[in-house]
């Protein structure tokens, strides 16, 4: 392990021997009737690590459980308040017992039982007010680099993502990897055309199998949907397809061995390499299968990472709840307009004034910084996005995980 | 993938092949497009694969050119891969976009026909 000069790492210890590099208050709403309530609670504390997570479908959905439940049983988050309207299908019951089985401060308030908006709001300020002051002092243990999990996205992508900030990350990913760190890349909508490229990179053939089949799922599905994982700006950006934007995304992976396929909320059990489907199985159902950013950056959060690794090329400015979001901007001339939402300039690649190798390196020290005290940019302006909707999946299959 | 060339140390006039203006990017030998390092105005005049052409419109960063003269229906190879097809004939050093590109999976949406009717505005 190499973080010498770069601070030494603290985390909060929790029950399933995870450790956490934040200790965030998480208020989680159960239906969007909720959602004004949840929010209204956490206003005062919103500079004091307390975040609104949630979901706002009134019928039930497996996916949504689940992610809720790893999302409140993050590492990152020492207390929850669930806060219910009482008429939604939402199991409240089953969620608040996974995280208080963690031995994780849990409350839930019914609106419609609490009396309404007033009061529910007066009840959950209270609980929250005394969960902060225990996280305050709650101890921290020292946390190693092998501990981490690290996720990464890409969004506002342009012509200078897949040269500058993509492979810089992977850089920083190759570097995590070695050290024993788990981490996690995702988006299949976005390696089509890569699929064998990538299946050569499989611990096993068994599990290039899965990787390779993992992209034709997205593949069969964006072709039903009409649309490609493609937004507007990235023609902009001078992306002119779908396999163009895959082969500048894919370098994020870095180039280490590929070491196991992953669903959202299913935790890494061990350091390396893993690729995320967030593409439903099944027929086309609830539209599109990630309506934006967030929702990747939420499944990866799910997934247990400490921090999230987000290359734009356009600017995006999101943040995330729960987890950091380390923002590496591209493009040098986004950077130079929007430097104050960025908190790596990878374009100086591009000018000739950096390597990748060097700016890889900057990425990996900053991450490591976030467990020695250090905020993100997205932090420090207090950006919180969270978004989760209806979805879908089956289990992983034997191969997607296989022995070490 | 990572672009053969690599940028592992801060590029060098040396790593761009003279062949080619130093603000376009050649990320791999077998690629058919160039990249812009930098925005270049129209009218410049740039060497693409030995030859002088002057830039018909701006040329944006990140954006791709003809390395030379490409047909109808043949592969537009950048990093080395395949990302998609030419849907007309793009002589060398010409813009290539979605106007003269298409996806071969799925189609793509962008709105710069729009924009471009709105007086170009972002």
């Amino acid at each position: 392990m190499n973080t010498q000069g770069i601070g030494t790492m603290r985390g909060y210890p929790r029950s399933d021997g995870r450790k956490g590099i934040r200790n965030v208050v998480a208020v989680g709403y159960l239906v969007e009737c909720a959602h004004h309530v949840a929010r209204e609670i956490a206003i005062p504390f919103r500079e004091h690590d307390v975040h609104v997570i949630g979901f706002p479908g009134c019928y039930p959905n497996d996916y949504a459980d689940r992610m809720m439940e790893r999302l409140c049983t993050h590492p990152n988050v020492g207390a929850v308040l669930l806060v219910s309207l009482g008429c939604e299908s939402f199991n409240k019951y089953a969620l608040e017992r996974a995280v208080r089985t963690t031995g994780r401060p849990i409350k839930t308030i019914v609106i419609q039982a609490a009396g309404g908006t007033r009061k529910s709001i007066e009840e959950g300020r209270a609980f929250i007010a005394e969960q902060r002051a225990l996280l305050d002092a709650a101890p921290t243990v020292p946390m190693d680099v092998s501990e981490l999990v690290i996720g990464t996205v890409c969004g506002g992508s342009d012509g200078t993502s897949g040269i500058t900030g993509n492979p810089a990350a992977g850089r920083a990913f190759d570097q995590f990897v070695e050290e024993g760190a788990a981490c996690i890349f995702e988006e299949t909508g976005e390696l089509i055309g890569c699929e064998h490229i990538m299946a050569a990179r499989a611990a096993t053939p068994a599990l290039g199998v899965e990787l390779e089949a993992s992209v034709a799922k997205a593949a069969r599905y964006y072709a039903t949907l009409g649309y490609g994982s493609f937004a507007a700006g990235n023609a902009d950006g001078g992306l002119s397809t779908i396999e163009e934007k895959s082969m500048g995304a894919y370098a994020k992976s870095g180039a280490s061995p590929i070491t196991g396929l992953i669903k959202p909320g299913d935790i890494p059990p061990r350091g390396g390499l893993y690729l995320l489907d967030v593409v439903p199985d099944g027929e086309v159902r609830f539209g599109f299968p990630n309506i934006n950013d967030n929702a990747e950056i939420a499944e990866l959060i799910a997934c247990g990472s400490h921090a999230v690794l987000f290359v734009t090329g356009r600017g995006s400015v999101v943040g995330s709840a729960i987890s950091p979001v380390v923002k590496i901007c591209a493009n040098p001339e986004t950077y130079r307009r929007m430097e104050d939402d960025m908190d790596v300039d990878a374009g100086r690649i591009l000018e000739g004034k950096a390597g990748l190798a060097e700016v890889g390196r900057e990425i990996h020290d900053l991450v490591v910084s976030l467990g020695a005290g250090e905020r993100t940019k997205s932090e420090q302006l207090g950006h919180q996005e969270f978004i989760l909707t209806y979805k879908s999946f089956e289990p992983i299959g034997p191969a997607c995980l296989p022995a070490a | 993938m990572e672009p053969e060339r690599g940028l592992e140390a801060p590029l060098q006039e040396e790593d761009v092949p003279a062949a080619n203006d130093p603000r376009l990017l050649l990320l791999n030998d077998g690629d058919n497009v160039l990249v812009a390092r930098t925005r270049i105005a129209e009218g410049e005049a740039l060497h693409v694969d030995g030859a002088e052409i002057r830039l018909a419109a701006p040329l944006s960063i990140g954006h791709k050119l003809a390395r030379r003269d490409i047909v109808p229906g043949e592969k537009i190879l950048k990093y080395g891969a395949p990302i998609g097809s030419a849907t007309a004939a793009i002589p060398r050093g010409a813009h290539v976009h979605v106007h003269n590109v298409k996806s071969d999976y799925t189609p793509t949406h962008h709105l710069l026909d729009e924009q471009a009717a709105a007086g170009g505005k972002a």
